[in-house]
């Protein structure tokens, strides 16, 4: 297995830049998610790494060694494009044992190893079936097995699970999991569906045009998004951002909106008077009669555990994800609290976070 | 705007029976979401009522009035299919106006275009009415297809799945707009998908359907806190309810009752368990933006439930467990009142 290091990787097609000076480092068994709305760069980055589209400058090492200029087969890595790419009129073992064949490997060899995929992959009782009568998931399954079977030193991923129902798609992200637990490959898996990053990356980067804009944990990239990009693309419904004007000194512990003091936690950067953004996550949302911080409700969504309650403020709307059983009738004055060492601060010009200083015990409060 | 009114609609492709038996009736003004997975004759439905399959029984009434006899044009009825089809070779502007230009409405071209620019701002499409539709996104051109059924005012609109192909960002979006449009208009829509947040959010009624049968019909809060069954009571909610053997927890059951139905909110976590206690060991805490799930091994059961993200529990700690007020279900499925 392998680790992936991206060196100022760019990519232009004609005036379009694609991707702009990127570093990225996909630790050894490490499974690296690049999220981002379609046209940032991430499909490009991904082929790029699987030598199917070569860079305008910059370096790709695979181990160390410098694979830039080589030939995609010659790369030892296996691409999964869309999951469902079976022979029909073959059956399972077949399907999985076809790559090992192009490479001439003896039958005997090929039957072992076909069978200790399709263990791992727990289908190893359907290996004598055709694939044109598996199920959904299976042909999934064996798709993988695909890909996993001529052990590679890496796998890379675009949109796997695209095609996919949301339920469905919840329990293959689980499952892929799962199986990267077991096999510990280095994985690249690119996605636009920020709940498939979240529940199997172990890094996460998100890019938007063309530029990796964080870098980081799933929970420290929810928890401290870098910009207000990251903030809005994440999180669902994403979070809000209440727009004023103000000045701030390092040190500070406080923000005034509207005439009304909002304590944040201790802001380490300092701002000129411009335009200013609190980020708030629907969950860190509390609804409180004393709060100088009012709004109308505008509506609810109800979800059955929770409720998104949209709430007109002068700031924007706000929305804030609450207990079902949480009474609220449209049209009623509402009081706003925010959980205060949950708040982020941007400038909103530039769209860049303010460095906040978290306690640690106060991000687990 | 018009009722809607199916009565033992039933219809078969070869041996697959598609629908059975349908009884639904979607009122004057209300939004009912048909929910199921694939294949539980939603879309089937949805082709029924607006003329594109013929039923082998039953009939269907539009605003009062028998449309056994009506081809699809004459039905009043707008359908947005879950694959777009626009005129590739029109711009935006054109294929919106294009229901509107038919010679059986004669719109005159003034009110065609305040119509369009009306609907485009709604959509977030306005700048590019003047693109080809082949330079669009899909989700711009998914955006042009409901766009199109927009612009009329027909009796009823049928959409199946208009939101399957968009990012979560844009679908959150649009469900919201399509809500309020549909407020707005006071317009009596059919729609169809198997997302169950697209149901709970936008839906007056929901329908749950199952292998071609309408197993509950019902406000998403009814659907939600008092199903039927196991089958609709795992059909909303995020994560899924926790389904157990009575036995498998201390609870007081009612007679009869074989499975005991936890949903997160149905759960006290206890975290110094007492002595009689049913007690869960932490499998893993899984995170997920917004939510993060707690997988706890109850005996040879695993329960998952909604934590806040910043819970400090580890695997192997030990939680004792509460049920307050769950639903429990007899041995074939169907739900037993509560003790």
């Amino acid at each position: 297995m392998a680790e992936i290091r991206v060196e100022d990787l760019h990519k232009a097609f004609g005036d379009f830049t694609a991707v702009k000076r990127s570093n990225l480092t996909v630790g050894n068994g490490e499974f690296f998610v690049m999220l981002g709305p379609s046209g940032c760069g991430k499909t490009t980055t991904l082929r790029m790494i699987a030598g199917l589209e070569l860079p305008t400058s910059g370096r790709i090492l695979l181990d160390g060694e410098d694979v830039t200029f080589r030939r995609a087969r010659e790369r030892d890595i296996a691409f999964v494009f869309q999951l469902f790419a079976l022979y029909p009129h073959m059956t399972v073992r077949q399907n999985i044992a076809f790559p090992l064949k192009c490479q001439g490997m003896p039958s005997g060899e090929r039957r072992k190893r076909a069978a200790d995929t399709a263990r791992l992959l727990q289908i190893d009782h359907l290996l004598d079936q055709p694939v044109s009568r598996l199920a959904g998931g299976d042909r999934q399954r064996v798709a993988l097995g695909r890909a996993i079977v001529r052990e590679p030193k890496a796998f890379l991923m675009d949109e796997p699970l695209g095609a996919l129902d949301a339920e469905f798609r919840h329990l293959m992200c689980q499952e892929l999991r799962a199986l990267h637990d077991r096999v510990g490959a280095t994985t690249v898996y690119v996605t636009h569906d920020q709940l498939e990053a979240m529940a199997m990356a172990d890094k996460i980067a998100v890019m938007n045009q063309g530029i990796v804009e964080q870098y980081g944990a799933p929970q420290e990239i929810y928890d401290r998004p870098a910009s207000m990009f990251v903030a809005d693309f994440i999180g669902s419904p994403p979070m809000n951002f209440l727009r004023f004007n103000g000045a701030v000194t390092p040190g500070s512990t406080a923000v005034k909106l509207n005439g009304c003091m909002l304590p944040v936690p201790v802001i380490d950067d300092g701002r000129a008077e411009g335009e200013l953004a609190l980020g708030v996550r629907p969950e860190h949302i509390l609804f409180e009669d004393g709060s100088g911080l009012r709004g109308r409700v505008f509506g609810s969504e109800y979800l059955g555990t929770t409720q998104i309650v949209t709430v007109e403020t002068s700031h924007g709307r706000v929305k804030a994800r609450v207990p079902a059983d949480v009474a609220v009738r449209t049209g009623e004055n509402v009081g706003l609290a925010f959980r205060t060492p949950s708040l982020s601060l941007f400038d909103a010009a530039s769209g860049q976070a303010l460095r906040l200083r978290r306690p640690a015990e106060a991000a687990h409060g | 705007m018009a009722e809607i009114r199916a009565q033992g609609l039933s219809k078969s492709f070869g041996s697959i029976a598609a629908l059975q038996d349908l009884d639904l009736t979607v009122e004057d003004g209300s939004f009912v979401v048909l929910l199921g997975p694939t294949g539980a004759g939603k879309t089937t439905t949805l082709r029924l009522i607006a003329g594109l399959e013929q039923p082998d029984r039953g009939r269907v009434a539009i605003g009062g009035q028998d449309a056994a006899a009506l081809p699809p044009a004459a039905r009043d009825v707008a359908f947005v299919f879950q694959q777009y089809s626009l005129y590739p070779h029109w711009s935006v502007f054109d294929n919106l106006a294009f229901p509107l230009r038919s010679p059986a409405r004669r719109v005159p071209e003034d009110a065609i275009r305040r119509r369009v620019q009306e609907v485009a701002e709604l959509l977030h499409i306005a700048p590019k009415l003047q693109n080809k539709a082949t330079r669009l996104s899909g989700g711009e051109m998914q955006r042009v297809a409901i766009g199109r059924a927009l612009v009329r005012q027909p009796s009823a609109y049928l959409m199946d799945e208009p939101l399957s192909s968009l990012d979560a960002k844009l679908r959150a979006e649009l469900r919201l707009e399509l809500k309020r449009i549909q407020q707005d208009l006071g317009a009596t829509m059919l729609y169809v998908t198997h997302d169950q947040i697209e149901a709970m959010t936008m839906a007056t009624h929901i329908g749950v359907l199952k292998e071609g049968r309408l197993v509950q019909f019902g406000t998403p809060r009814q659907i939600y806190e008092s199903p039927v069954d196991s089958y609709v009571a795992t059909r909303l909610g995020t994560p899924r309810i926790n389904l157990l053997p009575v036995d498998a927890v201390h609870v007081r059951a009612p007679n009869g009752a074989a499975m005991v139905g936890a949903r997160t909110e149905h759960i006290k976590l206890i975290e110094r368990p007492v002595n009689g206690t049913t007690v869960g060991l932490v499998q893993r805490l899984e995170h997920l933006g917004d939510q993060s799930h707690l997988h706890l091994q109850v005996a040879d059961n695993k329960i998952v439930i909604l934590v806040d993200g910043h819970s400090p529990l580890k695997q192997g700690d030990p939680l004792g467990i509460e049920l307050v007020q769950p639903l429990f279900f007899d041995a074939g499925g169907r739900r037993v009142a509560g003790a």
